[in-house]
């Protein structure tokens, strides 16, 4: 048990010197949000209308839970290739804590979510988003996405060990965060949404994450989202973890 | 089920004081097998602590691994390994020698604690792989079937980070981390990135970062498989130094020559049974007599000579399907060379080549099997 710490941070390490020296996957877990985040400000944005003044206000911290659930499906992605390069056997057979190799990998890639959400919010203040609520709530903010995006790569963790090649991985990942993040409110308000969808998009747990979040940067009021959030962050956790630690136990 | 009479024993004897090696030893003395006091010690009683390396040193077997009637299926239609016995001598380099599917693989993942085995039990260097696995872990080092180094960090980040996962320090981890790349001749691409190394770099690697915690039993799987054959030799002459120092080698291959130069023991496996164990020359000599081969230059000629020759086998000529190459295991020295040229002659059919030599493994395993070897 005295090693598992030292395990999980030798983990970590590994798995940030692996964002270090392949910057591509850096460029890509922020370049595509970037995109997005051109795009509906100066392409779509001109025609949504939100109610909550200027649209970058309102796209930004939606495009930041967008970028945190992108980057929890790297988490898969990473597994399947370990699992697939035999790199898990050779962990497996050290006497190092088993639970070491997921937690190193989830808690990688949630320190490079902070890196993301700092450098997305830097572009979005070259393109005139400004926190309208004090940087103490903006930090609660932040702490909410880092929560989200490390259920979220349990998720992808469980996804990951599960499927048989990272191509499968990676289309896999794209199956369920797909509509996931479109029918939300990250881009347009859920209430324009026809009735179906709506319905979807109003118990996501990406809307109820991206309203609390955007209530905590805008100074709107946060209602219920906090809680409908938290619960929905819980609940996958209590599903996903014991999930993919149980996947984690039964490759072979 | 009813409890051992040893079991009693034990218990009494722990009371007044007595620690498991002077048990171990007692019992031993009385006759008992020390795997069976081993085993009753760690099925039925409570483990004390450090009680494992106690049993560990009491050993008196000289069997680093041993395997008692393991069997493994995957799933109801596939079985792996089927009530597999064997020991493997402490400080011997073992190969397990078998087609692809024998199960050689199986076998080293349930000794390493990659699998459970369904039944039966394997304890490496004290440990059994199920109960003390963890333990076990640490005790050895394990080289799978593919190259296992992180490509996007350096050699010696590598080495340092399975160091440190074998709970070394961090200062002790760089410095054999150190040494294990000057000893594998890496020390020049130390600070690369392992994705700018080549194959025989990369196994080469793989092969230190097994190495790092000095383990007392390597397990290595098809270790020169894809190696060209100036690295192999290399290989084996690395394996061979490590066991000089006192290591002890199971590897598995499918090269029957690997196992006839390189181990001291060879355990011939097929779908999953042991066929055959010894020293090479034990196995050969169970082919008995000399093997005469037989080389042609009309492939359709091939089996009327190998009726020709047939009456001078101690078993039937076998007629290799793509070389052509008629084989037959024979007894009696060199003067069956004159007589089968002899024989050749008077039926006119022409011979390109043959030759009188001592069976190899191939001969064995074909002679085991039934089939030959890849």
């Amino acid at each position: 048990m005295s090693h598992t710490f030292s395990d999980i941070k030798v983990m970590t390490k590994r798995n940030l010197l692996r964002h270090r020296r392949l910057p591509q996957l850096l460029v890509f877990s922020t370049i595509q949000p970037v995109m997005f985040l051109l795009l509906f400000t100066y392409v779509f944005g001109g025609a949504i209308t939100t109610g909550a003044g200027k649209y970058i206000n309102y796209l930004l911290p939606g495009i930041l839970v967008q970028a945190v659930l992108f980057g929890a499906m790297q988490t898969g992605i990473g597994l399947m290739e370990d699992v697939s390069k035999g790199m898990i056997d050779r962990f497996r057979s050290l006497p190092m804590a088993r639970s070491a190799i997921l937690a190193g990998r989830t808690i990688a890639d949630m320190l490079r979510n902070i890196f993301v959400i700092v450098l997305m919010t830097a572009v979005g203040y070259l393109l005139g988003f400004r926190i309208e609520h004090g940087f103490f709530n903006f930090l609660i903010a932040v702490g909410m996405m880092l929560t989200f995006g490390f259920a979220f790569s349990w998720v992808s963790a469980t996804i990951g060990l599960a499927v048989k090649n990272p191509e499968t991985a990676q289309v896999a990942g794209f199956i369920w965060v797909f509509p996931l993040a479109f029918a939300s409110s990250i881009f347009v308000p859920v209430a324009t949404m026809s009735k179906g969808i709506r319905v979807f998009a109003e118990y996501n747990p990406i809307t109820y994450t991206v309203n609390t979040v955007r209530a905590l940067a805008l100074g709107l009021p946060v209602d219920n989202n906090i809680w409908f959030a938290l619960i929905w962050i819980v609940a996958i956790m209590a599903i996903f973890v014991p999930l993919g630690i149980n996947k984690y136990r039964k490759i072979t | 089920m009813t409890a051992h009479p040893l079991i009693s024993y034990i218990n009494s004897a722990r009371e007044r004081g007595m620690t498991s090696k002077q048990i171990t030893r007692a019992l031993t003395g009385a006759g008992w097998h020390v795997h069976d006091v081993m085993d009753i010690m760690l099925d039925h009683l409570p483990v004390r602590e450090g009680e494992s390396q106690i049993i560990h040193e009491s050993e008196t077997s000289d069997n680093i691994i041993s395997v008692r009637n393991v069997s493994k299926s995957y799933g109801p239609k596939i079985i792996a390994l089927d009530n597999i016995s064997l020991g493997v001598k402490r400080g011997s380099i073992t190969a397990l020698l078998g087609p692809n599917g024998a199960g050689k693989t199986t076998l080293i993942r349930l000794m390493t604690t990659l699998l459970v085995p369904d039944s039966g039990a394997i304890r490496v260097a004290g440990y059994d792989t199920v109960r003390q696995a963890q333990k076990l872990r640490g005790a050895i080092g394990l080289a799978g079937q593919y190259v296992a180094v992180d490509e996007t960090l350096t050699g010696q980040e590598n080495l340092e980070m399975v160091g440190r996962l074998y709970h070394l320090s961090p200062s002790e981890s760089a410095t054999r981390a150190k040494g294990l790349l000057l000893k594998f001749d890496l020390q020049d691409a130390a600070d690369r990135p392992v994705k700018t190394y080549s194959g025989g770099m990369r196994r080469r690697l793989d092969l230190a970062a097994s190495l790092i915690a000095r383990p007392a039993v390597l397990f290595l799987d098809e270790p020169t498989a894809g190696l060209d054959p100036r690295s192999r030799f290399m290989l084996w002459q690395t394996i061979r130094e490590l066991v000089e120092q006192g290591t002890t080698v199971l590897l598995t291959t499918q090269y029957m020559e690997e196992a006839d130069q390189l181990a001291h023991h060879i355990i011939v496996i097929d779908h999953g049974h042991i066929i055959a164990q010894g020293t090479a020359d034990e196995l050969k000599r169970q082919v008995g007599g000399d093997i005469l081969e037989l080389h042609v230059s009309e492939r359709d000629k091939a089996h009327q000579i190998a009726a020709l020759v047939s009456k001078y086998g101690i078993s039937e000529p076998r007629v290799n399907k793509e070389t052509g190459v008629i084989t037959v295991p024979v007894e009696g020295g060199a003067s069956i060379l004159v007589d089968v040229i002899r024989d050749a002659d008077a039926e006119d059919l022409k011979l390109l080549d043959i030759v009188l030599r001592r069976p190899s493994l191939d001969d064995v395993f074909l002679k085991l099997t039934g089939h030959t070897a890849i």
